[in-house]
C-alpha cells in the first residue's frame, strides 16, 4: 500500500446498489411501504390469544400423533393421494413429450411452435387450486378431478422444460444424423432423445415429487386425496390425526427426495 | 460388448441378454403399477359425470362470459391485503430461514451433530407443507384474517429459502473467508466480512423468487379464510356469480404477470 493511501480509512463498499440515489430511493420505499403495509393489517389479538392454546395442543399432536383411530381414512386418502400421482405423472409426462419437442424452437415449424407455446402458458398461469376448483366443478368430487388437475399442470411444467433442453441441445449431433438423411422421427430418436433422456428422467422424478404435494393441496377443494382427510381431521379439530397426516407427507416427501436423487444419479 | 452367435457369424448387440430381460421387466413392473394406480384411482368415479364434462364445461364458460368490470372496485383492497400477505409473509419467512440455512450448511453450522439434522428437518416440513394445508391449520387456531395467511407464507418459505441458501453457503469460496480469518477476525467478523458478501447476490434472488412465488400462492389462501382476494374468490363461487370469478382470475393474473417481470428484472439485475 503506498504512503498516500496510508492516512485514508478503508471503507466497505455498498452492498447490492451502487448508486447512492437509487439507494436511498430503494430502501425509503421499503420503509414507507411497510409502514402502509403493517398500519392495514387487522389483527384480532384477543382471538390470537385464545389461538395460542389450541397451537400448542397441535404441536403436542404433532408430537404425538394419532395413527390409529382415523387410520381407515388416512390410509384411503393415501392410496388415493399416491394413485392420482403415478397417474396423473405418467400420463402428464407422456403428453408433455409432444408438446414440448413442439415448443422447441429449433425442430418445430412456427405455428406448431407458437400453439405448443400457447399450452404451456395456458397450465403454467393459473395454481393447481383454481384449476382444481373448475375440474370439480366439471367432473363431480373424487380423485378423477385432481387426477386431471395434475396432469394438466405436469403439462405444462414438462413441456416448459423440456422444450428448453431441446433448444439447449449439442445441434451437431442434430445435423450429423440430419445428414444421414433421417425422417423427422429418426432426428428425435438419435439426434434429440439420447441428449435430453437424462435430465427428462431426473425432471419427471421431480415432478412426481411436486405431484405428491399438490395432491394434498387440492384435496382441500374436493379434488380427493389425503388432502380431503387432512381438511376433515383440522376442521373437526382433530390435532393428533392432522399431525399424524402431515407427518405421513413429510416422510413420504423426503423418501421420494432421497430416492429421486440416487435414481438420478444412477441415470445420469 | 455383448456379441451374440447368428448363424455361426458374431453379431453386435447394445446389450447383454440378460440386461435386455431386466430392462423388459422394468417397463413391464412400471406398466403393472400404472394400471393399478388407475383402477384404485377410478375405483370410486362416477363416469355419468366425466362424459357429461364436456357440456358442463361449455354451462361455465358461457356463464363466465362477460366478465363483470364494475367489480373491480371490490376488489382492489382485497388486492392491497394480498400484496401485504405475499410481502410480510416473505419477509417472516427470510428473517427465520436466514439462521436456519446457517446452521443447516455444512461449513458454518456450529455443530453437524444435532443442530444440523435439526435445521435440516425444518427446511424439509416447511418445503414438505403447501402454504394453503399452513393456512388451514392457522384459521383452526387463531381464526380467519390476515395474520393467518401471513405466518403462513412465512412458514413455507422458511423451507425454500433456506434450502437455497444454505447450498448457496456451502458453495462458496472458502479461501475468502480462510484470508478473513488469517487477519484475526472473529467469528462474527468472518461471517459479515468473508461469507455475508459471496452470498448476498444469491440471497437476493432467492428471496425476490420467493416473493414472486408468494404472491401466487396468496391469491388462493383466501379460500380457506386466510385473508386476501381469495376471500372475494370463495364467496363468488360459493354464490356461483361465475362473471365475478373471472373478473377475480384476470386479475390474478394481472398481478401475477407484473410480479414475475418484477422478479425476473431484479434477479437479472442482482446475478
Amino acid at each position: 500500500m503506498s504512503t498516500a493511501a496510508a492516512g485514508r480509512r478503508w471503507r466497505r463498499p455498498p452492498v447490492l446498489i451502487k448508486n447512492r440515489r437509487t439507494r436511498w430511493l430503494v430502501y425509503g420505499g421499503l420503509v414507507i411501504y411497510l409502514a402502509l403495509a403493517i398500519s392495514t393489517v387487522e389483527v384480532n389479538w384477543l382471538r390470537v390469544y385464545e389461538g395460542l392454546d389450541r397451537g400448542w395442543r397441535f404441536v403436542q399432536g404433532f408430537l404425538a400423533p394419532d395413527f390409529v383411530s382415523r387410520w381407515k381414512d388416512i390410509s384411503q386418502g393415501l392410496a388415493e393421494s399416491l394413485s392420482m400421482t403415478v397417474t396423473s405423472t405418467v400420463v402428464g409426462v407422456l403428453l408433455a413429450v409432444p408438446v414440448g419437442i413442439g415448443a422447441a424452437r429449433n425442430v418445430a415449424p412456427m405455428p406448431i411452435y407458437l400453439f405448443c407455446r400457447a399450452i404451456i402458458a395456458l397450465s403454467r398461469t393459473f395454481q393447481e387450486v383454481i384449476i382444481a376448483i373448475f375440474f370439480v366443478a366439471m367432473f363431480g368430487f373424487g380423485p378423477f378431478a385432481g387426477f386431471l388437475t395434475l396432469a394438466f399442470g405436469t403439462i405444462g411444467f414438462m413441456a416448459k422444460l423440456l422444450a428448453e433442453d431441446i433448444e439447449d441441445i449439442d445441434e451437431a449431433q442434430a445435423e450429423a444424423v440430419r445428414a444421414t438423411g433421417a425422417s423427422f422421427p429418426q432426428l428425435i430418436n438419435y439426434g434429440i432423445q439420447p441428449q435430453v433422456m437424462p435430465r427428462l428422467i431426473g425432471l419427471s422424478l421431480y415432478r412426481l415429487d411436486i405431484n405428491f404435494r399438490e395432491s394434498a393441496v387440492i384435496g382441500i377443494v374436493g379434488a380427493g386425496g389425503i388432502g380431503a382427510t387432512l381438511n376433515t381431521a383440522i376442521d373437526r379439530y382433530e390435532y393428533d390425526s392432522a399431525g399424524a397426516i402431515l407427518l405421513l407427507i413429510i416422510l413420504i416427501v423426503m423418501a421420494a427426495e432421497y430416492s429421486s436423487s440416487h435414481v438420478r444419479g444412477w441415470v445420469q | 460388448m455383448p456379441v451374440r452367435q447368428l448363424d455361426g457369424r458374431p453379431v453386435w448387440q447394445r446389450r447383454t441378454t440378460r440386461r435386455q430381460w431386466a430392462i423388459w421387466a422394468g417397463w413391464f413392473a412400471g406398466v403393472v403399477l400404472f394400471v393399478w394406480c388407475w383402477e384404485l384411482m377410478t375405483s370410486r368415479t362416477i363416469w355419468a359425470f366425466v362424459w357429461d364434462a364436456p357440456r358442463q364445461a361449455a354451462d361455465i364458460g358461457s356463464r363466465m362470459l362477460p366478465p363483470r368490470w364494475s367489480y373491480i372496485d371490490k376488489l382492489l383492497w382485497p388486492l392491497w391485503d394480498t400484496l401485504n400477505i405475499a410481502t410480510l409473509g416473505t419477509l417472516l419467512g427470510i428473517i427465520i430461514a436466514v439462521p436456519v440455512a446457517f446452521l443447516a450448511a455444512r461449513n458454518t453450522t456450529p455443530s453437524a451433530l444435532f443442530l444440523r439434522p435439526v435445521a435440516l428437518f425444518i427446511i424439509v416440513a416447511s418445503r414438505s407443507i403447501n402454504s394453503l394445508i399452513w393456512a388451514l391449520l392457522l384459521v383452526s387456531m387463531i381464526g380467519p384474517g390476515l395474520l393467518a395467511g401471513i405466518i403462513a407464507i412465512g412458514l413455507r418459505s422458511i423451507g425454500f429459502v433456506g434450502k437455497l441458501l444454505y447450498e448457496a453457503i456451502e458453495e462458496i469460496d472458502e479461501s475468502q473467508v480462510e484470508a478473513v480469518r488469517a487477519t484475526g477476525a472473529s467469528g462474527a467478523q468472518v461471517l459479515d466480512y468473508g461469507i455475508v458478501p459471496q452470498i448476498l447476490p444469491a440471497f437476493a434472488g432467492i428471496s425476490v423468487f420467493r416473493w414472486d412465488i408468494n404472491i401466487r400462492e396468496s391469491t388462493i389462501l383466501g379460500l380457506v379464510g386466510a385473508g386476501g382476494i381469495g376471500l372475494q374468490l370463495q364467496a363468488s363461487l360459493n354464490t356461483l356469480a361465475w362473471p365475478q370469478v373471472t373478473m377475480i382470475l384476470l386479475l390474478v393474473l394481472g398481478t401475477v404477470l407484473v410480479s414475475e417481470w418484477v422478479s425476473a428484472k431484479v434477479r437479472h439485475a442482482v446475478i
